[in-house]
């Protein structure tokens, strides 16, 4: 039997989670193994949840914010996206495929674009298949 | 898991919005008899009875935290914190599951949907388990406002708050209130005389008690919060005792130097001790000091020794004021955009190429021709043509469009006509007549004769006679004209005040991408901004006509009133904390806060928080390398927690 892919996200209170809870509100259907945290923004997501998702069992992670510019609290989107960068150079040196990391700004207003986010990272995550990690079964 | 504590859990239905796609009673049955946990379900706990139930059920069993799984909390999560409070519960000691939105509503397959309602609920209960008890703090509003902008929007803000019995500190940076619209000859499309609506409430300004008029100033700092921001202001020296001067104007007589007149956008002189113009509040002259020969060659002195009233003092000092304010409202307007940069239209290149402002002073009865429409040689002109959307619109400029023009220029082609019967040209891409009366105005002056030619003119060249020729293509007639006139009046795009980035810096506001500043909600905020307490009015949110603008002035008026009649205001305990002891003193927090929050304290060598100024967004949190900083109800703990359950 196929493996069980597991996505987490981070989104930001004011633009992504909002915009989330817009694609619900359309009835918007997408897969339910992405499951979903609320952080107050997207630049409060430190390394050291992104690893901890990884290493209880994450296939793949990502942080969605504002739009640039749009950032309630003026610029930790911007901070967010950069330190993803940097997050997936270490997730590249511990073995683990940068791509099952992704940053994306959703508006409140996007409830489509989430589905389509949500629905195309997890197209390419089920194609990686389940995370090296997650064999190793280091829990 | 600590044990002593004894969860609720409390499983939401919606109807059948979640108990249609999620299987609440096998996920109950399933999960009962855990140690410390008890599960409830309700067909809508956001009722009346729903939450009744809840109450009964935390006091019946004791509970000590709760989760609530049921829509988003964007929707009921101060619903439940407020009934987790009146049964005795911190209300930041709940966690509300979002099973609705994102769970039920997007999940087609019902197996899997109970599935992650469960991971959902469960990390909740991880995290609530992590969560600590916070108190909303009160603070007082100082009952004070500041006004920063002594335009329309400005006045109008400062006559509503002062009239409600509360103290307005007006500042403007120019030596008289009045703004832009105080050079206004007529306004569109009622063609009411600008100065006849304008200079009552500016006199109000004056008499009104609970303003404070600080004209020639500006705002230097400001920090602090919502109810208690503290400002500096720097009153600029004017060179003259408004206590004692009475405005009589012998020394303004006396003067013997001539400068281009500012509010007559150049076109007539001033002297350098001057009044802005006759109708200005404060009326009392101010010395120009860059131009005035005591100050840049240490003679004449003519004004000092004609003052009946001694008023005159060379020696005076910038002042600075500092006061604490509850609330503040922005509003200073805008500039025009400089059409030189537009080289084929040959602004400053031609004599008789004009922008919209400078046809202002001279269709105004006070202005410089006294309000005869002449070409700079003096005659009459004979044909005249406007041209709209300079600089907006365009895609080399400002791709935004300035709102006003088309009915400005529509104002100008009915009064030029009436005044020198000239044949008048306007040069449109579209007509945008919007506002109320708009349409009606627009026939009236199709009647009138004026000609509408649909195209942007490629160029004007003049010739040698005089003549400005205007190269344009009629897209309506498909066709090149050129047409021949005496006079070319620009209709330049409205663009943010100067000071706009710079007090955006200094009041920690942001621009939108047009570079106007950017309110809280396009349709259901246009007068807040991202920092509480700070209101935007008139266009330096964005173009806009007097009536918007004085729409806009009352809105803001009215958030400030409000908000400072509360008395107090919660801060929300959301906010960053630091442990000293584990700071290193990098530095890296202080860098990444957008509200100065953090600093330096040098003495000790770390970073040191101010939690007044924190808004909670936790970026510095998850920079920290030491884990000194962390974010109430955010926490590290709380979040991790949160992961673990959910994967």
């Amino acid at each position: 039997m196929k493996e069980n892919i597991n996505i987490l996200g981070f989104l930001c209170e004011w633009c992504a989670y909002q915009g989330a809870d817009l694609a619900g509100t359309s009835r918007l259907n997408y897969p339910a193994e992405i499951k979903l945290i609320k952080v107050p923004c997207s630049g409060r997501v430190s390394g050291h949840m992104i690893l901890k998702a990884f290493q209880k069992g994450a296939d793949a992670v990502f942080v969605a914010g504002c739009h640039p510019g749009d950032c309630h609290f003026k610029s930790g989107n911007i901070i967010a996206q950069k330190r993803i960068k940097v997050i997936k150079s270490i997730l590249d040196t511990i073995g683990i495929e940068p791509l099952r990391l992704d940053f994306f700004f959703i508006s409140a207003s996007e409830g489509l674009k989430f589905k389509k986010v949500a629905e195309e990272f997890y197209a390419k995550i089920e194609k990686l298949g389940p995370s090296k990690l997650k064999k190793w079964k280091i829990r | 898991m600590k044990t002593k504590e004894r969860i609720g859990v409390f499983i939401c239905h919606c109807g059948t919005n979640i108990a249609g796609k999620i299987d609440i009673k096998n996920l109950i049955q399933k999960n009962s008899g855990k140690e410390n946990l008890f599960f409830f379900d309700y067909p809508y706990f956001c009722s009346q009875l729903g939450q009744a139930f809840i109450k009964e059920k935390i006091n019946q069993l004791n509970l000590t935290r709760i989760v609530v799984a049921a829509c988003s909390p964007s929707l009921h999560e101060k619903t439940f914190q407020k009934v987790a409070q009146e049964a005795g519960i911190n209300p930041y000691l709940i966690s509300c599951a979002n099973i609705r939105e994102q769970c039920s509503w997007v999940t087609l397959d019902k197996e899997k949907a109970t599935e992650k309602a469960e991971k959902i609920i469960f990390s909740h209960i991880n995290r609530v388990m992590y969560q600590q008890p916070l108190f909303v703090k009160e603070v007082e509003i100082v009952p004070r406002v500041l006004i920063i902008g002594g335009g329309i929007a400005g006045i109008e803000a400062a006559l509503k708050i002062a009239n409600a019995g509360k103290e307005v500190y007006l500042v403007e940076k120019e030596p008289s209130i009045g703004g832009h619209m105080a050079k206004l000859d007529k306004t569109f499309p009622t063609l009411d005389c600008a100065s006849c609506i304008l200079t009552p409430k500016m006199a109000q300004v004056r008499e009104n008690k609970n303003i404070k008029l600080l004209t020639y100033s500006e705002v230097e700092e400001v920090s602090g919060f919502v109810g208690n921001f503290n400002v500096k202001i720097r009153k600029k020296a004017r060179s003259v005792n408004l206590l004692k001067c009475t405005g009589c104007g012998s020394c303004i007589e006396k003067c013997p130097v001539k400068v281009d007149s500012e509010f007559d956008m150049g076109l007539s002189k001033r002297k350098a001790i001057y009044i802005p113009f006759p109708q200005a509040v404060p009326n009392a002259p101010v010395i120009d000091r860059e131009n005035c020969l005591w100050f840049t060659k240490n003679k004449c002195g003519v004004c000092k020794k004609i003052c009946p009233f001694s008023a005159i003092d060379y020696d005076m000092e910038d002042e600075i004021t500092l006061e604490k304010f509850g609330a503040i409202i922005v509003a200073i307007g805008f500039s025009l955009f400089n059409p030189e940069l537009i080289y084929q239209y040959g602004y400053k290149r031609f004599p008789n190429v004009f922008t919209s402002l400078e046809i202002e002073r001279l269709l105004s009865s006070t202005g410089p021709t006294l309000g005869e429409i002449i070409l700079r040689n003096g005659e009459i002109p004979k044909e005249v043509a406007i041209i709209h959307c300079v600089g907006s619109r365009d895609e080399n400029y400002k791709s935004y469009c300035s709102a006003i023009c088309c009915l400005y220029s529509l104002k100008f082609s009915y009064l030029i006509k009436e005044r020198t019967k000239a044949k008048i040209y306007n040069f449109y891409i579209d007509l945008r007549l919007t506002r109320k009366g708009g349409e009606d105005f627009y026939n009236r002056v199709l009647e009138e004769g004026v000609e509408f030619i649909r195209g942007k003119p490629a160029k004007i060249e003049m010739q040698k006679n005089g003549k400005l020729v205007i190269e344009c293509e009629d897209t309506l007639l498909g066709k090149i004209r050129k047409i021949p006139v005496d006079m070319v009046i620009l209709s330049p795009a409205i663009c943010p005040g100067k000071d706009t980035l710079s007090l955006a810096k200094i009041l920690g506001l942001s621009l939108s991408s047009d570079g106007f500043f950017q309110e809280r909600h396009p349709k259901l905020a246009p007068v807040s901004t991202m920092v509480e307490g700070i209101y935007i009015a008139g266009c330096c949110q964005g173009p806009k006509d007097i009536p918007e603008t004085v729409a806009q002035a009352g809105l803001a008026a009215a958030e400030v009133i409000s908000l400072i009649d509360k008395k107090k205001i919660e801060i929300s305990p959301i906010v960053a904390e630091l442990k000293e002891d584990y700071c290193s003193g990098c530095g890296v927090c202080i860098e990444l806060c957008p509200y100065n929050a953090l600093e330096y304290d040098s003495q000790k060598n770390k970073a040191k928080l101010t939690p007044e100024k924190c808004f909670g967004c936790g970026v510095c949190v998850s920079a920290c390398f030491g884990g000194a900083l962390s974010l109430k109800n955010y926490r590290e703990e709380e979040i991790l927690a949160q992961i673990e359950g959910i994967l």
